[in-house]
């Protein structure tokens, strides 16, 4: 299995008129060859930054200040945000399906020109092909009569629907990696399952990647092999999808999954135990862990030296903290 | 698949960080945006030292604004008159200091009379909905369709001049812009969750309207009023420009600019220079105007 | 899209019907004695323009039907009116009408070039400005665009006339040619009103246009946009540009309506015998025919714009041309 995408230490700021916001504060992960990964963290986290910030989408007044981006054994980082270069990759090599499927297609521009778009643009496809692959690629995604939708508005669409187009858009250029964020969060549950059944169908198919960034545990439980477990703008722990969610190690990790109810499970055989507290702010943070004021975990050390960096506890599992909960 | 950490779907905010604004008092960050670019400070430096010159104006002019002085008529800039007389000898510079009153005056006054009467148009039309709203809103169409000015000349024109007149004709003209305004804001509020909350706890529509819609909507409606000194003002140089807006002899910067029209050979100040005050005027209050939106307004924070 | 422009044209009618309705009803409710709106300003059995004898006053004013109720006067009113009589004036003599159609076209050929150029102008500036945001370009542009917003088109005038003819020398100060009769002369007279109103519109314009291009900038949809690799110009042509024109499309609306108050200054301060010029002097000359004929004239015209400007909203929006 090789390694498509390897992100080392991010970091974007923010100079917001309050102060500094470290959003992505030395992020690294990595995606393999038609792996499905999963960022998971609350809102505000960082996770949407670290992923824009992959694809040089941070708008101001937000910076990339550091870090690498290795993509076909090139450091993206290294090409300006909207230069030939980038753009030759973003929408074509890399594409991405973002959270709100209702403000994310123009209104104005049908359906097929927003698909037709990325086709003519990277596959050089003249107008007529680029919409016969159009409609292909919507009956692909499961829109009905694509043939005559496919010159309808965005409005005319649900959201599922929209989605749906998103998704179609993502991977009309055979992209070897994709970046979902929140794709399901603005749909309901049952659209839920039924694209992220389509999603992982396939990128399977296409051996592509797909990173799948959500607040929501189920998703991830359910599709990503690995889980990257984000916090304050940092990833607190890693490792395989089993392993995060039977033998968590971190206490954050472990306070998450204690606090949310498990599909099946039999009523009252396990207490929900809710993490008290808020986030903290991400303006002026300590430089102790973020999560120190709400840790039922923590030690003395905790409070006099800094945030640790990610360790080794098992094969492939990483956390940062001094303490390491094991068999809970 | 009930496993969502967070109860809402979170917004699609580009930035994506939770940025609490620390605690400090709305205040202080309002003042800290409103003065924090220069435009802004120089316009409320501007509207400040307006108003104070209105105020003090018997103090400030260094002459009586109606005294003529035929000996002395048409005079360029010197340093018993900074600003030269006008054609019967009269002090340009204490003309232009006491026209501020003037203007203030009328745009106050018309401002306020046509804020209010829009107001409480708006907030009805966006309350009742329905034949209400589109009856009001049809009528301010039609009054929209006339040209401010037009329909200002019109009543103006027909009623005869004088300040009361021209308050009236200014304020009518300005009410369907308020109007608008207060609906589209009371309909956005309207929507709501704590409109819909307090609708649920069974509060009465007045009591809805008073206490939830009217206090919200009334940060944009002080942009609204602000801005709106600056349109009247110009409408009121514009009528006593044409001669049906303030009477002579009172000191008005349209008539002003309209008497020094035909001496503009013997001295343009006499034109130019009222001008100049109506432009300082109209741009002070804008700023500040726009200043308080952005103030007051988080969706723009931070476009500019 | 044809139920939504005959909606909005059913609209624009109920519209113009209010406005005959307001415009009536200020004649007749504001003092001043109604029968002065026919006659021109008199007095009974004194010194004004015209003297008549209190027997020839109620003859008049039975003559002209203000003995009968409001409603039935109105309908009487509008029912000329919709037939072409707007009524002869007072004081020059002749069928209003003719007046208007010897005067109006002058006001629409310089209302119009003053809209294209501020039109253009406005949206370029606008446009310019919001691409290249915070730099020293977009800063002067902003303030000077905030300041043109301030000037009053009169004294523009004025001022342009001092500056180009009483010092330069390079323009007459004021007149109309026919352009067909002297082309030169034609431009010369017509560059400093064109000038002085364009200001203003070019001034509105450009803020609007760059606030909306600033918004759209940060739409959602032009992030993907982004994100699908195009290249800034196009996701400006085909993104950005046609929804931030959305706005854009109804102050150009209210564009015209300032460009038509604008004439009746522009027109009093360069003597050009059009529209605006007929309205003010027949407010002097309490010739209030031609300022009612006058001012349903201009509101005909802003509606009929708005209409316009619903019809381009629904070519630009498929959100309100498919509802």
């Amino acid at each position: 299995m090789s390694i498509v995408l390897d992100v080392q230490d991010i970091k974007t700021y923010f100079h917001t008129e309050y102060g500094l916001v470290k959003a992505a504060d030395g992020i690294s992960f990595q995606v393999n060859q038609g792996e499905i990964i999963g960022i998971v963290g609350e809102s505000g986290c960082g996770k949407s930054v670290s992923i824009l910030s992959v694809m040089q989408l941070i708008q101001t007044p937000g910076e990339i200040v550091d870090g690498k981006v290795m993509f076909d054994g090139q450091d993206l980082l290294r090409y300006t945000a909207n230069g030939a270069e980038m753009r030759a990759i973003r929408g074509s090599k890399m594409t991405m399906i973002f959270q709100e499927p209702m403000t994310s297609l123009n209104p104005v521009l049908t359906i097929c020109r927003q698909v037709t778009e990325s086709l003519e643009l990277h596959l050089d496809m003249d107008r007529q092909a680029a919409r016969e692959r159009s409609i292909e690629l919507l009956k692909g995604v499961g829109v009905p009569d694509a043939e005559r939708r496919v010159d309808d508005y965005p409005h005319q669409f649900s959201g599922g629907m929209r989605q749906r187009v998103m998704i179609a858009m993502a991977l009309s250029c055979n992209p070897r990696i994709i970046f979902a964020d929140e794709p399901t969060t603005a749909v309901d549950v049952t659209t839920q399952a039924q694209l992220l059944e389509l999603m992982k169908d396939l990128v399977t198919r296409q051996n592509t990647s797909l990173v799948i960034v959500t607040h929501n545990l189920g998703v991830v439980a359910r599709y990503a092999q690995r889980i990257y477990v984000m916090y304050a703008g940092r990833i607190i722990e890693s490792g395989l999808s089993d392993d995060i969610f039977n033998h968590p190690r971190h206490p954050y990790t472990v306070g998450l999954l204690n606090s949310v109810p498990r599909l099946g499970e039999r009523h009252g055989t396990r207490k929900l135990i809710p993490i008290y507290g808020l986030p903290p702010n991400l303006i002026n943070m300590p430089p102790t862990c973020a999560f120190l004021a709400r840790c039922t975990e923590k030690v003395e050390k905790c409070s006099k030296e800094p945030w640790p960096a990610l360790r080794a506890v098992g094969d492939q599992h990483y956390i940062s903290c001094y303490v390491d909960i094991k068999g809970k | 698949m009930a496993d969502n950490l967070e109860p809402t779907p979170q917004p699609a905010d580009a930035i994506g960080a939770a940025v609490a604004p620390p605690r400090r008092s709305e205040w202080r960050r309002f003042a800290r945006v409103f003065f924090g670019r220069k435009l802004y400070l120089i316009g409320f430096i501007i509207v400040v030292i307006i108003i104070l010159t209105a105020i003090f104006a018997p103090l400030i002019a260094p002459y009586d604004p109606l005294v003529t002085d035929l000996y002395a008529t048409k005079q360029g800039p010197s340093s018993e008159h900074w600003l030269g007389t006008d054609q019967i000898g009269r002090d340009v510079l204490s003309r232009i200091i006491y026209g501020t009153q003037i203007s203030l005056i009328i745009g106050f006054s018309a401002v306020f009379a046509s804020a209010i009467v829009g107001m409480l148009l708006g907030l009805v039309a966006a309350h009742f909905g329905g034949w209400v709203f589109a009856v009001i809103m049809r009528i301010m169409d039609a009054l929209m369709a006339l040209p401010g000015i037009i329909l200002v000349l019109l009543i103006a024109g027909l009623a005869g001049g004088g300040i009361g007149v021209v308050i009236f004709a200014l304020g009518f003209g300005a009410i369907p812009g308020q109007c608008r305004m207060m609906c589209g804001l009371a309909l956005s509020v309207k929507q709501n969750d704590y409109v819909l909350a307090g609708r649920a706890m069974g509060m009465s529509n007045w009591r809805i309207m008073l206490t939830q819609i009217f206090p919200n909507a009334f940060p944009p409606l002080m942009v609204g009023i602000t801005m709106g000194i600056g349109g009247v003002v110009l409408g009121e140089a514009g009528l006593s420009f044409l001669g049906i807006g303030v009477m002579p002899p009172t000191p008005s910067w349209g008539g002003m600019v309209n008497d020094g029209q035909r001496y503009l050979l013997q001295n343009p100040l006499l034109s130019i220079a009222p001008g100049i005050a109506i432009m300082l005027l109209v741009f002070g209050f804008n700023m500040v105007g726009d200043g308080i939106r952005d103030a007051v307004d988080p969706k723009l924070r931070g476009v500019l | 899209m044809t139920a939504y422009i005959i909606r909005r044209v059913i609209i624009g009618i109920i519209v113009l019907l209010l406005v005959t309705m307001l415009v009536f009803l200020l004649v007749r409710l504001l003092p001043g004695d109604p029968l002065m709106v026919y006659m021109g300003q008199f007095s009974v059995g004194g010194s004004g323009t015209t003297r008549i004898t209190p027997e020839e006053y109620q003859f008049l004013y039975h003559q002209y039907g203000l003995d009968r109720s409001l409603p039935v006067q109105y309908i009487d009113w509008l029912g000329k009116i919709f037939h072409g009589d707007l009524g002869k004036s007072v004081t020059v003599g002749q069928d209003i009408g003719e007046l208007i159609a010897e005067r109006m076209p002058r006001t629409a050929y310089i209302g119009l070039i003053t809209f294209v150029i501020g039109a253009v102008g406005g949206t370029f500036v606008g446009i310019i400005c919001a691409l290249r945001r915070g730099s020293w370009m977009d800063n002067t542009l902003t303030t000077l665009a905030n300041i043109g917003m301030t000037i009053p088109v009169f004294w523009l005038g004025i001022l342009l006339m001092y500056l180009l003819s009483y010092k330069l020398g390079w323009l007459p100060t004021h007149g109309w040619t026919h352009p067909l009769d002297n082309f030169g002369k034609h431009i010369s007279q017509i560059i400093m009103p064109v000038l002085a109103m364009a200001v203003g519109s070019i001034a509105g314009l450009a803020r609007l246009v760059r606030s909306c291009m600033l918004e759209v900038m940060r739409a959602d949809y032009v992030r993907t946009a982004w994100a699908k690799g195009l290249q800034e110009r196009v996701i400006v042509v085909r993104h950005q540009i046609k929804n931030a024109m959305i706005p854009v499309v109804t102050a150009l609306g209210g564009a015209i309506g300032m460009i038509l108050g604008g004439s009746v200054f522009i027109e009093t301060v360069f003597g050009i015998p059009g529209m605006g010029r007929l309205m003010t002097t027949a407010i002097f000359d309490y010739d209030y025919q031609i300022v009612q004929a006058g001012v349903l004239l201009f509101g005909a015209i802003i509606i009929f714009s708005n209409l316009i400007v619903d019809i381009a909203w629904g070519w630009l929006d498929p959100r309100i041309r498919l509802a």
